[in-house]
This record gives structure tokens, sequence and C-alpha cells, in this order.
């Protein structure tokens, strides 16, 4: 159960220590303090809900899940950069449930402006954002956001630990606050006697952190803006770290689920005889649209579940591509759910523009699964009433209301462990796979069971990524791009997730169908952009970067064409029309420009594409070069500029701007999901291929740091990737490829 | 039926049917879970062990062939305390980002290098395309073979 069980285990008791992080939160006037979470055994003191000191280290507890993009090393750097603590010293857990982690930030993108221009009164309004998910005590991991949210709080977090350490001290020796330093885990005297962290722990908890808390300048810092080793490196690579599907309790069974292939259809009959006739098969539990296998393990449970024969229900959606497609289609003829850019009158110049200088073009992209490395899994036991959940999820507070509604226990009652996350990219932000587990636990009260997907079900039962497209018409001068006009259709994420996810239908245009297209900072003079909601239900959710994900490859796939029907360079053009708008986006392509010697001279044989994307507070520009071979066409290099704001651990940023870039890469390749009778056609990696270690470029990372605001760097790294595929294929065969994924068009090495 | 498999140096007697895949009887009989399941169909390596000294993927080996062979996972080639040479070399490169494909990769490579202790990045590409992973952490991971390799020579 490990260190997060001894300490939240008995209850979820509030210690009467101050929650320091509130002080980070002064921009509005509720700043109630929120409950302390942990529960600590005899000899721990929790100086507040982040930072736990015990003899043998410090353990910072994070709000947030780690999924691969390195959050629990910055997160804990941010806490022991204040606290003055040893790096060697600490650990990381990932805090339970509990409204005291709420993401701050993680409202902000929902504001309807573009990022870049979130300043003055606006960045105000953005701040007041912060109040809903701490009201809602929101601990959602996503939108890029831990670093934004968590920049001060977290060194608050350090700092007041460090204070009120430093005042125990000194009440001890007679002296000031003022009159002790502290220093790697002690607080040292002027005369140079000191005490270590731990034999003060217990009184500094009953001590209020001051007011006056100042956090070191950049000057000063010792972790952040340093390549930190990871905290999670070690675990990973021996096989010790704990992911949901490592979870291992005594008594625990293993199970399986298998619901209907057609999305959305209920099951109508089953037999499950065949399955209990198997010999440990424990149980077969019908759900609406399917059923649990439970038995002595997994492959066991998989087998069975394949051995009953089931009577599936038509799903409620068009079943087929086409069919989806069609809807896209017929989402134009409707009134726009949104026009969330109108610059000049692009309509009226188009109108008027001589017809050989309108460029028009339509762009589609497919419906896309996450396919995480680790598939889809919980475990769960129902003890009475209190549910335990482990689950690798990044949104434990909404599991657990979720959770505490369907097993009938009150949300006190219900604590959420979260793993290790074996890949995430917003597939694991949803409740699904946790509330199958509450199901199993349900039906076998006293029993831990653990639910695995197996691949096909967790590529089958996915919330996908939109299919989007569209229509796009722009107008083209000797300077460049005089007007552009985008218009896209897609279902509506953004209405369709909060419904699902809070209960709220949130009211107004979807941002998600636009984003990444009205929000770009380009200075064209009639620019406009609509959005249209597709009548279409399928289960959609967040893909990493989200509609980004969709409209970059869109809006700079037709930069692209425009500036090539105007006769400008790609590259100049953009940093021309960026510049007019937001310096620091001029600067990322400006490095890309001159880190890939971009209008040097060029091999032969070899083509090149830019794109450049600015989403979750990043701007970030991308050049990918193509070469052929005999099987194809093949990566050769790409290079990636970037600013974050401030790179907090550049190691990190620099893995995670390539991280996201692989990731849009496999998507432009061999991403699609397609449906047949209501069902998704692909199951497993033979059928969604990925990119593979041959097939990766070499790639050189630059990273801008124009200040705050924080930008995120998990996401922003995937939109610009498949436009630039999409231009460097261009350049190099000639051919415009406008749907995704290029590999139906073209072979690829 | 019971089978006797020799794992990291220990034997185990199990009691399993013989088709069982030996990922499912090291992940859920003997607790050995560092060895993953990602796709069941031998098309992603997380699952990747040595068999007598091969990179095999367990999850198309029967516990009736396993039976009878060394069987290495990745808890038998370091741990936390004393990290393989090749482990040393992912720490020292940061490979690890969700971690989840890592046990299937250093096991892997290990099984390259031991083959083929100074790989061309040709034999390093080939060896390595079985082995998927979403994080994107290839270009950590040439590093790390690359630079394990140079360790291995100089230790001769
Ligand atoms: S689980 Fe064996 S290769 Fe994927
Ligand atoms: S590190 Fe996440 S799949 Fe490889």
């Amino acid at each position: 159960m490990g260190r997060l069980g001894r300490i939240t285990r008995r209850s979820f008791l509030v210690t009467s220590v101050a929650v320091a992080g509130g002080v980070a939160l002064g921009v509005w006037q509720a700043k109630r303090e929120l409950p302390n979470p942990l529960a600590l055994d005899e000899g721990e003191a929790a100086l507040n809900p982040w930072v736990v000191i015990t003899s043998d280290g410090y353990t910072i507890v994070t709000p947030r899940a780690e999924m691969g993009q390195g959050v629990h090393t910055t997160l804990a750097a941010l806490v022991a950069e204040e606290l003055e603590v040893p790096w060697e010293e600490i650990r990381t857990i990932h805090g339970p449930a509990a409204r005291a982690y709420f993401n701050g930030a993680l409202l902000r993108a929902a504001v309807p402006w573009p990022g870049y221009e979130i300043t003055g009164w606006k960045e105000w309004l953005a701040d007041a954002t912060f109040v809903l998910p701490k009201m809602l005590g929101l601990q959602v991991t996503g939108g890029s956001t831990s670093m934004l949210d968590g920049f001060d709080k977290m060194r608050l977090a350090g700092a007041a630990a460090r204070e009120t350490l430093k005042t125990a001290a000194a009440r001890r020796w007679g002296l000031e606050r003022e009159d002790v330093r502290a220093e790697n885990g002690k607080v040292i005297a002027p005369d140079g006697r000191a005490i270590p962290y731990f034999d003060l722990a217990v009184q500094a908890a009953d001590i209020d952190p001051p007011s006056d808390l100042v956090l070191k300048p950049r000057s000063e810092w010792r972790y952040l803006g340093h390549a930190m080793p990871r905290v999670d490196m070690v675990p990973k690579i021996t096989g010790r770290a704990t992911f949901g599907i490592d979870v291992r309790l005594p008594g625990m069974k293993f199970a399986t689920v298998r619901r209907n292939p057609r999305l959305g259809g209920r099951m109508r009959d089953h037999d499950p005889a065949p399955a209990l006739a198997m010999p440990g098969v424990e149980k077969v539990i019908a759900l609406d649209d399917g059923v649990v296998v439970v038995a002595d393990n997994t492959w066991l449970a998989m087998q069975a579940a394949r051995a009953i024969p089931i009577e599936w229900e038509d799903s409620p959606h068009p079943p087929t591509t086409s069919a989806q497609i069609a809807r896209l289609e017929a989402a134009f003829d409707a009134e726009p759910d949104s026009v969330m850019r109108d610059d000049g009158d692009a309509v009226a110049a188009i109108a008027r523009a001589p017809t050989e200088k309108v460029i028009e073009a339509e762009y589609r992209v497919p419906w896309l699964a996450h396919a995480t490395m680790e598939p889809m899994n919980a475990t769960a036991l129902l003890e009475e009433d209190v549910l335990t959940i482990w689950a690798p999820n990044q949104a434990p507070t909404l599991i657990r209301a979720k959770a505490a509604a369907l097993a009938g226990v009150p949300e006190d009652r219900v604590e959420v462990h979260t793993t290790y996350l074996g890949g995430g990219f917003g597939r694991r932000a949803e409740t699904d796979f946790a509330l199958i587990a509450v199901e199993a636990a349900k039906a076998l009260p006293g029993v831990p069971v653990q639910v695995t997907w197996s691949r096909e079900e967790d590529m089958t039962h996915d919330f996908y990524r939109p299919a989007a497209m569209a229509r796009m018409k722009g107008v083209v001068n000797e300077d460049g791009i005089a007007a552009f006009y985008g218009r896209v259709s897609a279902p509506a994420l953004g209405r369709q997730a909060g419904r699902r996810l809070s209960g709220i239908a949130s009211p107004g245009p979807d941002r998600m169908i636009v984003e990444g297209m009205f929000d770009q900072p380009y200075g064209i003079p009639d620019y406009r952009v609509e959005g249209y909601a597709a009548d279409l239900d399928i289960p959609v959710g967040f893909w990493r970067s989200v509609g980004n994900s969709c409209n970059g490859f869109f809006h700079e796939s037709f930069i692209d064409e425009l500036a090539l029907a105007a006769g400008r360079d790609p590259m100049e053009l953009r940093i021309e029309l960026v510049r007019r708008v937001h310096e620091p986006s001029a600067r990322v392509l400006e490095a890309v420009a001159e880190m890939s010697g971009w209008g040097g001279p060029k091999e032969s044989g070899v083509g090149r594409g830019v794109a450049f994307t600015h989403s979750f507070g990043t701007p970030v520009a991308q050049v990918i070069e193509v070469g052929r071979s005999g099987e194809g066409i093949r990566l050769l290099r790409a290079w990636i500029a970037c600013d974050p704001g401030i790179a907090l651990d550049p190691l990190n940023v620099e893995a995670q701007m390539i991280s996201g870039m692989v990731y849009g890469l496999s998507a432009a390749i061999f991403g699609e999901i397609g449906f047949e009778d209501g069902a998704v056609i692909q199951s497993n990696f033979p059928d969604y291929e990925a990119l593979r270690l041959p097939q990766m470029p070499t790639v050189e990372v630059r990273i801008l740091e124009s200040g705050r605001p924080l930008g995120g760097i998990g996401e922003p790294g995937t939109p610009p990737s498949m436009p630039a595929l999409a231009n460097a294929v261009f350049d190099l065969t000639g051919q415009r490829i406008r749907t995704l994924p290029l590999g139906k068009a073209l072979s690829f090495a | 039926m019971a089978y006797e498999i020799r794992v990291n140096g220990r034997r185990h007697a199990v009691d399993l049917p013989g088709d069982m895949p030996l990922l499912w009887v090291l992940r859920d009989a003997l607790g050995l879970t560092g060895t993953k399941y990602g796709c069941g169909v031998a098309a992603c390596g997380a699952c990747t062990v040595h068999v007598d000294g091969e990179a095999v993927r367990s999850c198309q080996l029967p516990l009736v062939e396993a039976a009878g062979h060394e069987i290495v996972t990745i808890e038998g080639i370091g741990s936390p305390e004393a990290l393989s040479l090749l482990q040393e070399a992912w720490l020292a490169h940061q490979v690890a980002q969700c971690g989840y494909c890592q046990p299937g990769q250093i096991m892997q490579a290990a099984a390259l290098l031991a083959a083929n202790p100074d790989p061309s990045d040709a034999e390093i590409d080939a060896a390595m395309a079985g082995n998927l992973c979403r994080c994107g952490t290839y270009p950590r991971i040439r590093a790390a073979i690359r630079s394990a390799a140079g360790l291995m020579k100089e230790k001769g």
C-alpha cells in the first residue's frame, strides 16, 4: 500500500496545521483554508498538505498525477528550493483525493481569448477562474496547467514550512526567527549551533506560517532552472514502480471487462454459463452494456469474457465513418456555434478579391484513440461503507464523487489512491475505468478486485479525439496573406465532456472546436474563424492538446498553402505576420529557422516543412525534414523551439517537447479510428500503429524564456508536428495531403 | 498440472494451465509485476523477458514452453540499490517518462548488448523496433544504449 496508505489510511482526520498554499491564492476574497487531508503516524509531522517530514527524509505530497510528464520532480523541486533540503532526501507521493489539492489553473484555458492575449484586465479575469476549481475541489491533472497552478503554491508551501521550522528553532534558542537561517535540512543559529528539521517538525506544525513569505529570486535558485534527476527514474527502470495494473492486495481477484463493441449500445442478453464453467472463474457481473468477469488471474478472466455469448443492441450513433463524416459536413449548413475571431471583414475581402487570388481548401482529420501504453484498469474494495480505489488517474476528486454515488456511500468514506500512470494523454481524466472497478467491488464486498481491460477493449472503448473537418478560404497578395477565413466542424467536445464529468452542460460557444485556429498570434487584417458543432455524440475526450491537435494541422497547413500561393517563403512570412502580434512567438520561429539552417542550401531529395502553434501558453515552432528511401518517405531530422516562459527543468522541457512531437507524428502518419456497424474497427497496435525507434528522426530542442506567465510543456509539442510533417511532404513530393493520416496517401519507411 | 519454472534464479512450482502465457504467470501468480502487459499480441514489447538469455515476448510464451528454461525479468537484472550497467546508462540519460514500456525496452536492449556489445546504429534500430514507447523516449533510449556499449567496452 506504500506510504500514502499509511498516511491516509486511518481517516481523513483534519490536523490543525495551516494550509500554506492559501497564501498564494490571495487573488480573491474567498481565502478560506481547506482541510489538510493527511493523517499521520506517530513521529511524522505534516507542515501543510504538501510537506511531510520524517526521520528519513522529506515527502512531498504532489497534487498532480505523474504520467510521464515529470510533474513530480518539478513540483518537488519547487518545494525543495524554498524548503532548503538536500535533493537526495526528497521523495514524492501522489496526494489523496482532497479538495486542498485543487488545480487552480485548470479553467484558465476556458476563457474566450487567445492565450497570448491574457494581460491586463483579462489576466485579472483569468485569475478569477481560479476560484471555481477551488470551490469545486477540482483536483485534475490536465490542460498543461500543473506549473501555472503550482509555481507559486508549491514554492510558498516550501517557504511556509521553512519559516515555521525557523520559528520553532528560534524559540528553543530564545532567538528571533530573523536571527536564524535554514540550510540543507537544518536550522542554524548565528553561533553555528544547528537543529535538524526533523527534531523541530512537531513543534513547527503548530506554528502559523508568517504572512510575509519572500520567495527566492531566480538568481538564487539551485534546483529550479536546472536539470534535476527525476524522482521516479530508479523505480521505473528497475520494474519497481507501481502502476495501476501492478497493485497487489491480499486476497485480490483479477477481472476484465467486455462491453458492447457498438459504442453506446446496451447488452440485450448474455449467458454466463460457459465462463462460469471454467475452473478459476469466480463471477460474471452484468453491466448495462456488458460484463465484468472475475477470476483467479487476468488471463483467465479475458478468456472467460470471450467465451460468453452476448447479444448486443445497436449503437445510437451513425454506424459508419462515412455516415459520421456526413454529419460533420451537414454541420456547416447550420448557424455557427462560435465566431471567436473576427478581425476586419474576411468575408467581404474574399468576395471582392479577384478569383485567382482566392485560395480554398478542405481538410479532414479522423477520430483518434489515446492508446496509453498501460491499458485502462483500476482496483476497488468495498468494505461495509468504506470504498477504496486504486487507479492510475488524472482526476481523483471526480472519481471520488462518482464512485461514492455509484456505491451508495458518503464521499468522505471513499479513498482514492493514485498510482503511477502508464501514460495519460487525457484518457485518464475520465472516470469510467474506476467506476467499472467499483461495479465489481459492489458485487464482491470485502474482496479487492482489479479490473484490467484488454488492449482491444481499451482501444474500442475510448473517449476519442474528435474527427473534424475544416473549410478554409484565403486571399493572397504580393505581400503575403490578406485574408484568412477558417470554418471548423467537429463534435462539441467541451459540452459533451462537461456534461459527463461535472453534470453541467457549459453554456455558450464550444471553445474546443476552434482552439488552435482562432487563437493564433498572426497579424492578418481580415481574419475570421467560425466553429460548427456537429450533431455527433460519439464519446469524445481530451487527447493530448485537445482541439489544437486538429486545428494546428488545419491552420498551419493552410498558412503554408497561402504563403506558397503568394510566392513567399513559409518561414519568413510566418515570422513577419506573427511579429505583428506577439514577439516571443516570432522569436521561436526565428530560433527554429536558425537551428535548421532554413533558407540555406538543402541537400537534394530532401523536403522541409515548418509549423507553429501557440497552445497552453507556450509558442512552439517545429521544422521537420524528410527524405526518400526504398521503403517510402523517411523522417530525417527535426528541430523544435519553444518558449514556456521559464524552463523550470530544461531537460524535462526537452523530453516533453520531443514526446509531444512523437505523439503527433504517430497520429499524422498512422493514427485513424474508423467505424463499421457502430463499432470501432481498429483494436490493437497492429492496426493502430505508432512511431517506432527506427523511424525516429534526430531532434534538437531550443528553449527560450520570455518570463511569466508560465506556459505548459506536456501538450504544446503535439499540434505543430502534424502540419510540419505535411508541409515537409509537400516540399518533397509536391503532393498536398489534406486528410490525415498521411500514411493512407503515401508510404512511410 | 504443476510446472516448475526458474525465474531470476529462483525455482517456482506453479499449478496453472500449460497454455497460460508466461506474462500472466509472472504478474498474477508470482507477483513479478515489472513485466508489463501492453498488447498481448507481440506488437509492443512491454512484456519482454529473457529466456536463456534471449529477448522473448512473454505474452506469447506458454507456461509449458517456459518450464525448464532460465527466465530473467526486469527484477532480476538489477535493483535500485545495485543497478546494472545498462540501467546506470538509463539513469544517466534520464530515459523514462511514464515508464510503462521501460522494463521491456531495457530487457530488449540488454539482450542486444549481450549478443552484440558494440552495435551499429542500424543494429540498435533493428533490435529495438518491436518495442513501442508512446511517450516517445526513443532518442534517449538510443543514447543510453550507445553509452552502455561504450562503458562495456571500457570495462572490457
Ligand atoms: S504485451 Fe507482449 S508484445 Fe505487447
Ligand atoms: S515511457 Fe511511457 S510508454 Fe515509454
